[in-house]
């Protein structure tokens, strides 16, 4: 059965809608960020700005370093988130992949209960933990520092790459790794020179969930961090947002490039998305 | 075994200390950050919660942020993702827009939707202006109860992006011979729906649920940015009020008592979402 003309109308017409709301708040974002403070204090809103200004871009990408300066804070966050964001990843992704192949292939005792307490580590909330870890961390000299973010957030975004690789070698068929054990691998070896070669899909979505989980992170950062030493994007756009709301634009530019790294990835791994959901447990 | 070391250095070694720390922390008066001998109180900071007036409107605030995004979450999501599953043109271009919203920043989220909602220089006020819908500025972040639905609104915008991609998962399982008995048994689109599409959802459905139940319970970030709880305390939450004992109040035995509850309520959830998990993949269903 064909469908019919007026329903084929109907549904462009109802994702033409759809796109209209999910558009509009980026939209806004975008013109807010490049409109000057004038037009965007103008008792009417102006849609499109009658004189765009990059200014803000400028200011973030060159102003000093300095304590007080919001647009320079706002570089050395995205500093920091990268450097963190990535860090994290790639620890992650690494214990992760291992870890995760022993689940999916190994039979041993208590790997329901020890694969359980990976995933419920995974659900807790953070400000069940933010105390005693700001004092551990606190003691280890690592406050305000990238190094004891990027320890913290291992913790959470490890048990999800964990999960979600163990889900993807289920889906692997295991002949032929027990080929290459038959030829002489160690498992180390077939994981490292059979599996993971194919296993590339698996690997570049949960390093791309992991990075956004990474990205996103707030409380953690919120507490643990002060200055511009440790400071990450999310914060800095919370507290400046906090302390002066009314110059949206800043923050606007800020949040732009905030977005900018998870946005592309989402972009890129789009088609992935609904095959890494249904492989594993995707934060919602 | 030695394959899982590297991972479990990495989890519980941050993890298991905290752990069990907040827990023995919840057992004492501890009222400075400072380390000291604070008296032992057992279950005082629990029974405490219950008596804590100030508590129950949190958790009703809670729960209705709870139930409500993710309801409208839910029904946006799956009418979202049936029409993605349509015959439409340039199906990637839809899903590409659709999948944005999840990958913004919940803080940039916050703020953006902050702006919109300006009581003076807004755009939502003055798209309602320019629709003739309504000339007078509306204060939308200035009074509790419209505060806390419009950052549900805020909330709902930004996740029902992953739902939909949780239910269109789901929706690509469904094999098409089955909606072709349905019609050969004479349903229309919207029995269909009812009778095919709905029931076999329902193992994606229930995940979807539970995640979200348990993201929407721990609601924090989004609080934080677009209104510190305010007005009058009408949009704190239970992971915001616990914040606010311990981080302010410097209260932090009780804090850690009420973030105990938070676990205990997620772990409610995940054990049910575990066992959901486990029957769906016994049915075959993954």
């Amino acid at each position: 059965m064909r469908p019919g003309t007026r329903y084929l109308v109907l549904i462009h017409v109802a994702a033409v809608v759809m796109a209209v709301v999910v558009l509009a708040p980026f939209a806004w974002l975008v013109v807010s960020s490049i409109s000057p403070s004038t037009e965007l204090l103008s008792s009417h809103p102006h849609w499109i700005p009658q004189h765009p200004t990059l200014s803000r871009y400028r200011q973030i990408f060159s102003s000093a370093p300095g304590s007080d300066d919001v647009a320079a804070n706002f570089r050395l966050a995205m500093g920091n988130s990268l450097i963190v964001a990535t860090a994290t990843t790639l620890i992650s992704l690494a214990v992760g992949t291992v870890g995760g192949y022993a689940f999916a292939r190994l039979r041993f005792r208590f790997r329901r209960t020890a694969l359980f307490s990976f995933l419920a580590i995974y659900m807790l909330p953070p400000i069940a933990l933010v105390i005693p870890l700001y004092l551990a961390l606190a003691n280890l000299g690592l406050l305000d520092t990238k190094t004891g973010l990027v320890v913290t957030y291992c913790s959470i975004v490890t048990p999800f790459c964990l999960w979600t690789m163990s889900n993807y070698y289920l889906s692997m068929p295991p002949d032929l790794e027990e080929a290459a054990r038959v030829d002489g691998c160690t498992r180390l070896g077939a994981l490292v020179r059979v599996i993971l070669p194919l296993a590339r899909p698996g690997l570049l979505t949960t390093g791309m969930f992991g990075f956004l989980l990474a990205w996103d992170e707030f409380l953690y950062s919120l507490i643990f961090t002060s200055t511009t030493n440790a400071k990450t994007i999310p914060v800095a756009i919370a507290e400046f947002t906090g302390k002066y709301s009314s110059d949206f634009g800043l923050i606007a530019a800020g949040g732009v490039l905030a977005a900018a790294p998870p946005l592309l990835l989402a972009l890129l791994f789009q088609r992935y998305i609904v095959g890494g959901l249904t492989s594993g447990a995707v934060k919602g | 075994m030695a394959l899982l070391l590297p991972a479990a250095v990495v989890v519980f070694g941050v993890v298991l200390y905290p752990v069990i720390r907040t827990f023995v922390v919840s057992l004492y008066d501890v009222n400075s950050p400072m380390a000291g001998a604070y008296p032992f109180v057992g279950l005082h900071n629990y029974t405490r919660v219950f008596q804590d007036s100030g508590f129950y409107p949190v958790l009703g605030h809670t729960l209705y942020f709870t139930l409500v995004s993710t309801f409208a979450e839910l029904t946006l999501g799956i009418a979202v993702a049936l029409l993605l599953n349509a015959p439409l043109k340039a199906r990637w271009l839809w899903r590409s827009i659709v999948v944005l919203p999840w990958a913004l920043p919940t803080i940039v989220n916050g703020a953006l939707w902050r702006w919109i909602y300006n009581g003076q220089y807004g755009a939502l006020n003055g798209v309602l202006d320019s629709l003739g819908i309504s000339h007078t500025p509306h204060q939308w972040l200035g009074s509790p109860f419209l505060a806390l639905n419009m950052v549900i609104l805020a909330d709902v915008w930004k996740n029902t992006s992953i739902v939909v991609f949780f239910i269109l998962a789901g929706l690509q399982t469904i094999p098409a011979d089955l909606y072709e008995a349905a019609r050969m048994d004479g349903a229309g689109a919207w029995k269909a729906f009812w009778r095919v599409t709905l029931p076999l959802l329902a193992p994606s459905i229930a995940v979807v649920l539970i995640l979200r139940t348990i993201e929407a319970f721990k609601v924090f970030d989004i609080i934080y940015v677009m209104t510190g709880g305010g007005p009058a305390s009408g949009t704190q939450t239970i992971a915001f009020y616990t914040y606010l004992q311990a981080f302010s109040n410097q209260l932090f035995g009780y804090g850690a008592a009420l973030a105990y509850l938070i676990v205990i309520a997620v772990f409610v959830l995940a054990m049910a979402y575990l066992r959901i998990l486990r029957q769906g993949q016994m049915a075959g269903v993954e």
